[in-house]
């Protein structure tokens, strides 16, 4: 069991390591002293208020990672999660601005709005796939630039509602669709918390992973999906319908895609407006690689990328290096995970091989005392 | 004169196994050395050590009677030995010829120079008997082509010691026939072609020295005029094997599976079942003869639902499963042994009782409600399948790609035996597999016909056909051809039927 342990941690850790090494190299040709640069975001990342952000960042990164992990799971390299969620996020805000539901109801309907639009998006690429054989890729591409630079700026500019302040922004949702901020509960067991909050939707975040998980692992759906992802003609001729699992995988996918901008939406803005953070659905696919699509280890990769992303705003303040720096990281970080995954899995594979074979060599005389025994049942 | 290959107490470990444990061989020059042995005997190992793949912890290796340290296979390349890979290495994409150079490229001035390169293939093509058009894609190739093209790939890079590793084992019978007369060709140009087979027949055919390897160690060295292929398998199992014979009958009048004037086409939309008509009774074995390609393939796929038929029906249990999917056919008892393990009945990453369940998937005693993965009792299902079926593997979360291909082959075959099935299709079910795998193989299909499985049994190996079947049926284009009696049916006249040289009904000709 160590054994499986160590197999499971060593390469992000050696990724870790390796990224360190490259990023105190940069840092040392950006003329910055590694140590306090590190320290530095050490000091600030490890306040309750960044950790708190780190969180809030993680959330979306999280349910982008789990998109793109689904996809992943069969093979389908569905890089569309930005589309489907920025089209999605601003749909259900006008939805959630325009009807007046009870607390609870109202922000359930704001969540299966955006499932259902995410899922729709993400579906016409499914079905692409399925009818004309368009490759994922293109057509999520295209779908992406369609949603994103047409549909979404185009709603925009028609749902705007003009009023005082200048911003481009549609009609906020009233505060029954609101998600409740955490940190009353956070408070409990730590201090107060200053001028940040920790938005209610990490606890939908936290479903959608256990619901990820034990979907993947513990039904026939994920059984069929894995198997089509591992080797499709063998799947195919246990039965499973490829042109079906594709659709599933892509509508499955896009719908958790709708969900990655609502934290922000039904935690903070309350409006889809201009500023409305995108590029999550890009970041999603790193952080779906690092946690390697496993709910857990997507995780803990979302809260790395979100930690970095919000540990660095110090390295500016404190005028160790510029923040972009972090990116460099989180790059670096990707390219040693990936390499270290390889190399740790091909010593496994090497590993159970020779068990494999120490105990064909054990199992001497061979086959026919067991042929006899065995039977037709 | 020096031997062209001597290995002396070569041993190699891994961790956990000993794979060469002090192999001796010797390899006299101009001969053709067939090493038999089980899949996992350490033939391969044997091989890559020699090519310089891999290294031996012990012993001495000596190339012309000279005595060497290979690091990498550029030493063994230039010590003039060649290995042809039993999966071959070749860029689908490319031409005959520019694979053929790919990696040793004769340049002029830093440009390759195909002129100089096509001379040279056809060159060393013509003078082993190697036809083979320098301009076709490879994709475009017959299997026994492709291993042409290596076989041409490893002369051109200048080899005078061959390394075959299991030649035979993707080649239909006629292909195996043009191989064999390639490497006489060779022997007699001064080649010297050390080969791996588990095939006996055919070791005994072309071999002048067979070495026998079981378990990591050299059991025998014999020459196959003092040899018959019952002693050659008793001596790589180390036991007595059966044959492939069946015994009283158990056939009944109950149809399971019917085929009425079934047609259907292949991907590319050109007929390759025309009219097939058939039955399979309950406890009753149907060997399909027949060369490979001549819509063996596609009746297979028809039955199991992966490929529509145009017209004609197929129904089991007197249901006609038009419209049925695949997972349908599953449900309804059909079992799948296909005749490409790696691509269609296993999932080489998951661990092995994941690969139990597959094509049952949605079953008990693998899943609850068909939604509910039941890892426990599917985990405890595999461990009887393993037991029941002598899958060796250290447990049932092992990886299938760790195993060997004879107990990959063995776990196929327990998962579609073990589970609910009233026919069992059962295709290509040894290919690939050693003597005593094989030997396991026909028994559990012995047991499925005793039990009153109705089998269909398509197979390139005669013997197997022969000695297995209740009734055997040859197919030729797309169309069953003959009936015949196993009984009273040799090869020679089974082959003859294959090739359409016999007509039923008619006279030989």
């Amino acid at each position: 069991m160590s054994k499986k342990l160590f197999y499971v941690l060593a390469a992000p850790l050696a990724a870790v390591g390796v990224a360190l090494i490259i990023s105190s190299l940069v840092l040392l040709i950006a003329g910055a002293n590694p140590f306090s640069a590190y320290s530095n975001m050490w000091e600030f990342g490890t306040r309750l208020e960044t950790i708190i952000e780190t969180l809030n960042r993680a959330t979306p990164l999280y349910l982008s990672g789990i998109a793109v992990a689904i996809g992943f799971r069969m093979n389908l390299f569905n890089i569309g999660i930005e589309g489907q969620y920025v089209l999605a996020a601003i749909i259900a805000a006008k939805v959630g601005a325009e009807i007046n539901l009870p607390p609870v109801l109202h922000v359930l309907v704001i969540i299966l709005t955006a499932m259902a639009v995410g899922a729709f998006w993400s579906g016409l690429a499914g079905f692409l796939k399925v009818t004309r054989n368009v490759h994922e890729v293109i057509s999520t591409i295209m779908l992406n630039a369609i949603a994103v630079a047409g549909v979404v700026s185009y709603l925009l500019s028609v749902w705007d509602v003009p009023d005082a302040s200048l911003d481009t922004a549609l009609k906020a949702i009233p505060e029954s669709g609101w998600m409740p901020s955490l940190n009353g509960w956070v408070e409990v067991f730590t201090r107060d918390i200053k001028r940040v909050e920790l938005w209610g939707f990490i606890l939908v975040a936290v479903v959608v992973g256990v619901v990820y998980h034990v979907l993947i692992n513990r039904t026939r759906i994920g059984y069929d999906l894995r198997a089509s992802g591992e080797n499709p003609t063998a799947a195919t001729a246990s039965g499973t319908d490829p042109k079906k699992m594709i659709m599933t995988a892509m509508v499955l996918g896009g719908a958790v895609a709708g969900l990655v901008g609502l934290p922000e939406l039904l935690g903070s803005s309350h409006a889809y407006n201009l500023r409305f953070t995108q590029q999550l659905g890009f970041a999603g696919i790193a952080v779906a690689l690092l946690g390697r699509n496993h709910a857990v280890g997507i995780a803990i990769g979302a809260f790395v990328f979100g930690w970095l992303d919000r540990a660095s705003g110090v390295l500016e303040v404190r005028g160790d290096a510029p923040r972009e720096i972090v990116a460099i990281m989180q790059g670096v970080i990707i390219l040693a995970a990936v390499v270290a995954y390889a190399v740790v899995e091909r010593k496994r594979r090497a590993e159970e091989a020779s068990a494999a074979a120490a105990a064909t060599a054990a199992a001497k005389p061979p086959d026919q005392v067991s042929v006899e025994e065995g039977g037709a049942s | 004169m020096a031997s062209a290959v001597l290995l002396d107490g070569i041993t190699k470990r891994f961790p956990g196994v000993i794979a060469n444990d002090k192999v001796h061989l010797d390899v006299a020059p101009g001969e053709i050395h067939a090493i038999c042995g089980e899949n996992g005997a350490g033939k391969s190992t044997l091989m890559k050590i020699l090519y310089g793949m891999q290294r031996a912890d012990e012993g001495r290796m000596l190339v012309n009677g000279e005595e060497v340290t290979f690091h990498s296979p550029k030493d063994a390349i230039a010590l003039e030995i060649g290995m042809v890979h039993q999966h071959f290495m070749l860029a689908d994409n490319l031409t005959v010829l520019e694979n053929v150079i790919l990696g040793s490229e004769p340049t002029n001035r830093g440009v390759i120079d195909f002129a100089e390169a096509r001379r040279h293939i056809l060159e060393v093509g013509e003078a082993y008997g190697l036809t083979i058009d320098p301009d076709d894609l490879v994709e475009n190739l017959e299997i026994g082509e492709r291993q042409r093209v290596e076989i041409i790939k490893v002369l051109f890079r200048g080899a005078k010691i061959l390394i075959l590793d299991e030649p035979t084992a993707v080649l239909v019978p006629q292909e195996v026939e043009e191989l064999f007369r390639n490497m006489r060709e060779l022997k007699v140009e001064g080649h010297t072609i050390l080969f791996i087979d588990h095939k006996l027949d055919e070791v005994l055919e072309i071999a002048d020295t067979i070495t026998v390897i079981r378990a990591g160690k050299t059991i025998d060295t014999v020459k196959p005029e003092d040899v018959t292929a019952q002693d050659l398998a008793e001596l790589m199992v180390g036991s007595e094997l059966p044959t492939p014979e069946t015994r009283e009958s158990t056939v009944t009048d109950h149809v399971v599976l019917e085929a009425i004037k079934a047609t259907a086409d292949d991907d590319l939309g050109s007929p390759k079942l025309r009219g097939v008509t058939l039955k399979v009774h309950k406890g009753e074995i149907l060997g399909i003869a027949g060369v490979e390609g001549n819509g063996q393939a596609e009746l297979v796929e028809a039955i199991i639902g992966m490929r529509p038929l145009t017209g004609g029906s197929i129904s089991l249990e007197n249901e006609i499963m038009k419209g049925w999917s695949v997972r349908r056919r599953r449900e309804a008892g059909i079992g799948y042994i296909p005749e490409d393990r790696i691509r269609r009945g296993l999932l080489s990453s998951f661990p092995l009782w994941e690969n139990a369940m597959l094509g049952h998937q949605s079953m008990e005693p693998f899943v609850r409600n068909g939604f509910w993965i039941t890892a426990d009792s599917a985990r405890d299902h595999t461990k009887k399948v393993v037991e029941q079926f002598g899958v060796r593997t250290p447990s049932v979360e092992v990886a299938a790609h760790a195993l060997s291909g004879g107990n990959q082959q063995k776990l196929i075959v327990g998962r579609e035996m073990s589970a609910d099935v009233s026919l069992l299709i059962a295709a290509h079910p040894t290919r690939g597999i050693d003597v005593g795998a094989q030997a396991a193989v026909w028994e559990e299909l012995r047991h499925a016909r005793a039990a009153g499985l109705a089998v269909v049994l398509v197979s390139a190996d005669l013997e197997e056909l022969i000695g297995l079947s209740d009734r055997l049926v040859v197919m030729l284009r797309g169309d069953l051809v003959a009936e015949l009696d196993p009984a009273a049916v040799t090869p020679r006249d089974l082959g003859a039927f294959m090739t359409g040289a016999s007509v039923q009904g008619g006279g030989e000709s």
